[in-house]
């Protein structure tokens, strides 16, 4: 008990590993690949043509069986390697299969067919990328208006959210007036009314705003978030009142002071709430299913819901639909992992 | 240089766009009393609010004590108490066959089933994690991020990863097969499925929680750990004495959250089982979400009155946590 309650709790570092550390090590590791296991592995089937796909047990990377011109034949012919047999070590191309035997040919002497049993034989494999399932996304489906309106709603909302809770957290943070502290709890109160409890009554406002079935109606219900209020006025709060009165003294108006000072010395609580609203409008889902009933106005998320429910033969786009889906967010936390794991830790929030 | 002159256009633009409301808001700052200028800032986010946050949670009430199938509240009979009548009337609360409303009491057990599990076994997941990431550690910034990562995939997306993982001739049961074993249809039958819903939950969101447990022990100040290595306290002692009710806020906080957002459970789950096999995996806000909008008759009272029982066991979380911060801050002096 006293061994585990040290691999628990020790901070050592210096000096030799003990078995405390290779425990973690190992945990870390197994942790890591369950992490991030399935998304690579997803990657890489999303690069597998369709028989790619239905192979069983699958291969790690994408391969297709090469098929090599012979003279006289039209079409480019599949190539096996001959396991048994007379001909076992050659690599033959299928001219046809019946039954249990195929008629191969040897290219190098395409005029003498061969007649091998098709359990005698293994495809003769190669790595092959099929980008096709990348490309099709665009002109068999309308992956392109997916794609637009997810990144048309998260741009426009994030846009509007920065601006809507940085006007209320200059106002919170920087002036008095009568109702400043219960305006700023009421905001504060929103945080325990989870969009769940309040999906009908939305709906029907949605409705009579005309917001359904268009893209407004997933970004103004969410543009005025608590935390990005609450993240902002706390920030706001740190910056000195000297900075507002020197401008006062310059006639500046308290728009401009807004707009001139303030935002642009309140950047790094900017960063923070647009990645945070990146997330979430990007990933959100049910608001959108709800309030979005036509298939032109679906984000990303909803298409993707959509086609695994049609289209579950069609693996190969599907898969290529969700890492499309998922890039996005992994570049961004790629290049900002840190400020977006110290932002929420900070927030607890997410 | 492309740079420069991009960065240069898009100050050009932000002067612009913000300049706009420069003569309404000069002209409004000479003309409003002093002070009132602070509500035309807080205006618009509180407008927001009102429109979409205060006033559904009113419009809630009146849904839940209406029926009928009409969305416009003008032309929906008032009922009372009927809707929440329905979804309380059972013989045995245990047996959801004997309820008027089957699937509510369906949903509701297995909400209960899953908040247990899941936010049982992720405090203890990430705690654990938390605990092994706070050592010195080489790498220590990429195992966090790895761990981290699945938090901000969409729900979609993830329960898209897994569902590929877990298919019939997946990755599994490859590795199953090869292991001699039986391929298994992992998400057609019903214990099996609920406890991938639990474990695909897990995955995605024990990042999020140990990233907060994780801030908690680096608040615990060295100095009582150097104390208690000069009076050679053994490791379990200054485990349970020192970090764990140190920690201890930490803990609540992430108790309290992870309950309230598995109560939620919504996405993930739906995308990947749907709600079955049967109603093996219908949770609570599926079960709303089914009513009022998927099903053929669009029962937006019903949904209306299970929100606010929704809400009235969210509310109860919500204080106890606020109790709970009130704890944390009072510790921290």
């Amino acid at each position: 008990m006293d061994r585990l309650a040290r691999l628990l709790t020790a901070t050592r570092g210096r000096g030799r590993m003990d078995w405390t550390d290779w425990a973690s090590y190992l945990y870390l590791v197994l942790g890591t690949l369950l992490m991030l296991g399935p998304v690579v592995w997803l990657a890489l089937s999303s690069l597998k043509s369709p028989s790619g796909l239905i192979e069983f047990p699958p291969t790690l990377l994408p391969q297709e069986q090469v098929r090599v011109a012979v003279p006289t034949y039209p079409a480019p012919l599949p190539l096996y390697r001959i396991t048994e047999g007379d001909h076992a070590g050659q690599t033959l191309a299928e001219v046809r299969k019946i039954g249990l035997q195929a008629t191969m040919v040897d290219p190098a002497a395409p005029e003498t067919p061969i007649r091998v049993p098709i359990d005698a034989r293994t495809k003769v494999m190669r790595l092959h990328a099929a980008w096709d399932n990348y490309g099709d996304l665009l002109q068999k489906f309308d992956f392109g208006r997916y794609l637009w309106n997810s990144v048309f709603i998260t741009t426009v909302a994030t846009l509007i959210t920065l601006l809507l809770n940085s006007m209320a957290a200059f106002a919170l943070s920087k002036y008095r007036f009568a109702g400043r502290d219960p305006v700023f709890l009421l905001m504060l109160a929103t945080l325990m009314i989870p969009p769940t409890i309040i999906l009908v009554p939305n709906y029907l406002i949605a409705a009579v705003l005309g917001l359904t079935d268009n893209p407004w109606g997933v970004i103004w219900p969410a543009v005025a978030t608590p935390t990005g209020v609450f993240l902002l006025r706390q920030y706001m709060l740190t910056l000195p009142d000297d900075l507002l009165e020197a401008a006062r003294m310059d006639n500046a108006s308290e728009w401009r002071i807004y707009w001139r000072i303030v935002l642009p010395l309140s950047k790094p609580a900017l960063a923070v709430l647009a990645i945070f609203s990146v997330m979430w409008r990007w990933n959100e889902f049910l608001w959108p299913m709800v309030v979005l009933g036509r298939s032109e106005s679906f984000t990303l998320p909803l298409a993707l819901n959509s086609f695994q429910g049609e289209l579950t033969t069609q693996w190969n786009y599907l898969l290529a639909m969700t890492v499309v889906t998922l890039v996005p967010v992994t570049v961004i936390f790629a290049l900002l992992q840190r400020h977006i794991t110290q932002g929420i830790a900070s927030a607890g929030v997410k | 240089m492309i740079g420069t002159i991009a960065s240069q256009a898009a100050g050009r633009l932000y002067a612009a766009v913000m300049n706009l409301p420069e003569r309404p808001m000069r002209w409004a700052q000479g003309h409003l009393p002093d002070g009132r200028l602070g509500w035309l800032f807080v205006g618009p986010n509180l407008a927001i609010f009102a429109v979409f946050t205060f006033l559904p949670i009113i419009v809630d009430f009146y849904y839940a004590g209406t029926g009928g199938t009409n969305l416009l509240p003008t032309e929906r009979p008032w009922v009372g108490l009927e809707n929440f009548a329905s979804l309380l009337a059972c013989k045995d609360y245990f047996e959801p066959n004997s309820c008027v409303r089957d699937q509510f009491w369906y949903a509701i057990w297995n909400t209960v089933k899953f908040v247990a599990l899941q936010v049982a076994l992720m405090l203890a997941f990430s705690l654990v994690t938390a605990l092994v990431l706070n050592r010195k550690i080489i790498g220590r910034g990429f195992f966090r991020a790895a761990f981290f990562y699945p938090v901000l995939l969409s729900p979609v997306v993830v329960a898209l990863i897994w569902k590929w993982v877990l298919q019939r001739d997946g990755v599994l049961n490859a590795a199953f097969v090869g292991a001699g074993l039986q391929p298994v249809e992992w998400l057609l039958s019903a214990r099996s499925a609920f406890g991938w819903t639990v474990f695909v939950s897990i995955w995605a969101h024990m990042g999020f929680y140990t990233l907060i447990l994780l801030a908690g022990l680096q608040a615990i100040p060295a100095d009582i750990y150097e104390a208690a290595a000069m009076d050679a306290a053994p490791p379990l002692r200054v485990f349970r004495r020192i970090t764990l009710p140190l920690l201890m806020p930490s803990v609540l906080v992430v108790l309290v959250l992870g309950l309230i957002r598995a109560v939620q459970i919504f996405d993930e789950v739906y995308v990947l089982t749907g709600g079955g096999p049967g109603s093996a995996t219908t949770y609570l806000v599926e079960f709303i979400y089914n009513t009022g909008f998927s099903a053929q008759v669009r029962q937006y009272g019903l949904a209306a009155a299970a929100s606010l029982l929704l809400a009235g066991v969210l509310l109860v979380l919500t204080l106890i946590q606020l109790r709970g911060m009130r704890a944390k801050g009072s510790s921290r002096g």
